[in-house]
């Protein structure tokens, strides 16, 4: 079955100069083992890629049951020199969040 | 101890911290104001008027706290120096002097390190490009730590004002002097850290920043109540805020918190320490309360990271809206007339359509013609002149685009772009100054 991780998880968005970080938290600690297998590096880079320019690195936080991915080259420039409307990427979190795995 | 976070950013709501200062049995609070991007823009102000190098909201925000922080017996810690702390700590002590009220103030300064620069240092962005390769520098501030600002503590400071200062560390430093720290503590340092970092965004980990309507819902975000944490010897501790504010304290809260603009969560590096939130553990121990413990620390790091501001071009933008039939189609042709009419001068363009692709530049598929749309228009340029033609563009779509366009705002600004790089700890000199109503002296 096809799921959006928005079903499964809650996301938080930070930078740090040209870097997004995006944690993904489970809401039920049993569903950490899926995503940990399905929403890996390479799948972000392929989810983000059009915003993405640089690679995709994933660290996993399990005594958290969550997985925080580290894009780089992912702000246009970073916040204060960024076009974008949202310079820090808050928003991304629901990018991320919009991914469909299969669950 | 009880430490309360005051202030999460620089613009932040006072009247959380007023509750929080009035009714938290605070020993201290903090007010974390300064992000990279607002010590750059503090240092602008002082080059244009060299009274203007402090946090402009300092006095409003010290008029109301200083008062509570002398009839509660609390101290107050924070980087509203900017780029001037010493320049603050006098404001504080005539605004105490004006309230009838004794106290003692500390500034920490020399993180202001732009004299050391030379073009050719390596910043440590993704491509290492030397500074050379960036337009003129206008500041740059050395992250300090905890050590740093022990002097003012172990002085006797009611008020403790930094420039830069790890955010972490402005609670970390207070936690190091109560409990008698060593700064090779690396376990409690970490501990520490942990519990300075789920603090420094303020109502960021009482349910600021999370609820999603239906899923994720928080009560009376209206009043969003600020936090504070109670910590151990130890540095373990527990989290929590006034009974009867707004907001929530929960394990998926402080989860999203602890793991906010961390780039590596079982190395996050700061002045202090290298601390692992991996090992960490949290637990709900009643309504708005969570206790966390259990995260690790190594070694810091031989080097300060440096923040370096330099002036990086304009930017100018244009909006505006279109609704009802189609709407898409009319901002779409307005966004082609205007990039036409730019092409030669200003080639750096962006185009978005705000309710379709501006925030995530695509819509994944939601396929759906919205009742109304509005056409943003945004370009980097090299002159304040450039930056105000592409609002101009956008404002002449009025008279001469598609029909039926309108609510026109446009804006031009100069921008300051931020990189980092490292810097050995010996050639940073850090200094705290002690301020009383009679005299000023330098601390050992």
């Amino acid at each position: 079955m096809k799921r959006k991780l928005h079903e499964l998880a809650h996301a938080r968005a930070g930078d740090k100069g040209d870097t997004l970080t995006l944690a993904l938290i489970c809401y039920r600690r049993e569903d950490y083992p899926l995503l940990r297998e399905q929403v890996t590096a390479a799948a972000v880079k392929r989810h983000l890629g059009h915003l993405v320019q640089g690679d995709v690195r994933r660290h996993e936080v399990p005594n958290l049951h969550a997985l925080q991915f580290v894009c780089e080259r992912a702000l246009d420039t970073g916040v204060t020199t960024s076009l974008a409307l949202d310079p820090h990427g808050k928003t991304l979190s629901y990018a991320l969040l919009e991914m469909v795995i299969d669950a | 101890m009880r430490i309360g976070a005051g202030s999460g950013f620089q613009g932040d709501r006072l009247e959380p911290a007023v509750i929080l200062a009035s009714q938290g049995e605070l020993d201290y609070l903090v007010l974390e104001c300064l992000a990279e991007r607002t010590i750059a823009a503090a240092q602008l102000r002082k080059l244009a008027d060299p009274a203007a190098g402090f946090d402009p909201l300092l006095e409003t925000r010290l008029r109301t706290l200083l008062p509570l922080a002398v009839r509660h017996g609390f101290r107050i810690v924070t980087n509203m120096g900017a780029a001037d702390p010493l320049g603050a700590a006098r404001k504080v002590i005539s605004l105490g002097s004006e309230l009838g009220l004794r106290i003692k103030v500390a500034a920490l300064s020399g993180d202001d390190v732009l004299s050391q620069l030379e073009p050719a240092m390596r910043t440590i962005e993704a491509r290492g490009a030397p500074l050379s390769e960036y337009g003129a520098l206008v500041s740059a501030n050395a992250y300090f730590g905890a050590e740093q600002m022990l002097p003012a503590l172990a002085n006797g400071a009611d008020v403790v004002i930094t420039g830069r200062v790890a955010d972490p560390s402005l609670f970390v430093a207070p936690m190091a002097h109560a409990f008698h720290w060593k700064l090779d503590d690396w376990e409690r340092l970490g501990r520490g850290t942990a519990i300075g970092h789920l603090l420094e965004c303020a109502g960021q980990v009482t349910g600021g920043y999370f609820a999603e309507p239906g899923l994720k819902d928080v009560p009376n975000l209206a009043q969003l109540g600020f936090p504070w944490c109670d910590v151990d010897a130890d540095g373990n501790g527990v989290l929590g805020k006034v009974a009867g504010t707004g907001g929530a304290i929960t394990l998926r809260t402080v989860k999203e918190q602890l793991l906010y603009e961390v780039t590596d969560p079982g190395g996050y590096i700061t002045p202090d320490v290298v601390a692992d939130f991996t090992t960490v553990s949290l637990r709900e121990t009643g309504p708005d309360r969570v206790a966390i413990s259990g995260a690790g620390g190594r070694p810091r790091t031989a080097t300060y990271k440096v923040s370096v501001g330099y002036r990086a071009g304009f930017v100018g933008e244009g909006e505006i809206s279109y609704a009802g039939a189609k709407a898409v189609e009319r901002a779409r042709l307005a966004g082609e007339i205007v990039r036409e009419r730019l092409r030669e001068d200003v080639p750096d363009l962006r185009i978005d359509l705000i309710g379709i692709d501006s925030a995530h530049r695509t819509d994944f598929g939601h396929a759906h013609a919205p009742y109304e749309v509005r056409l943003r228009v945004a370009a980097r340029t090299a002159s304040r002149a450039l930056a105000e033609r592409v609002g101009a563009e956008v404002e002449a779509l009025w008279i001469n685009g598609p029909a039926g366009g309108g609510g026109v705002r446009r804006y031009a600004q100069e921008r300051i772009g931020v990189v980092s790089l490292l810097l050995e700890r010996s050639r940073v000199r850090p200094q705290v100054t002690l301020l009383q109503e009679d005299r000023e002296t330098q601390a050992a």
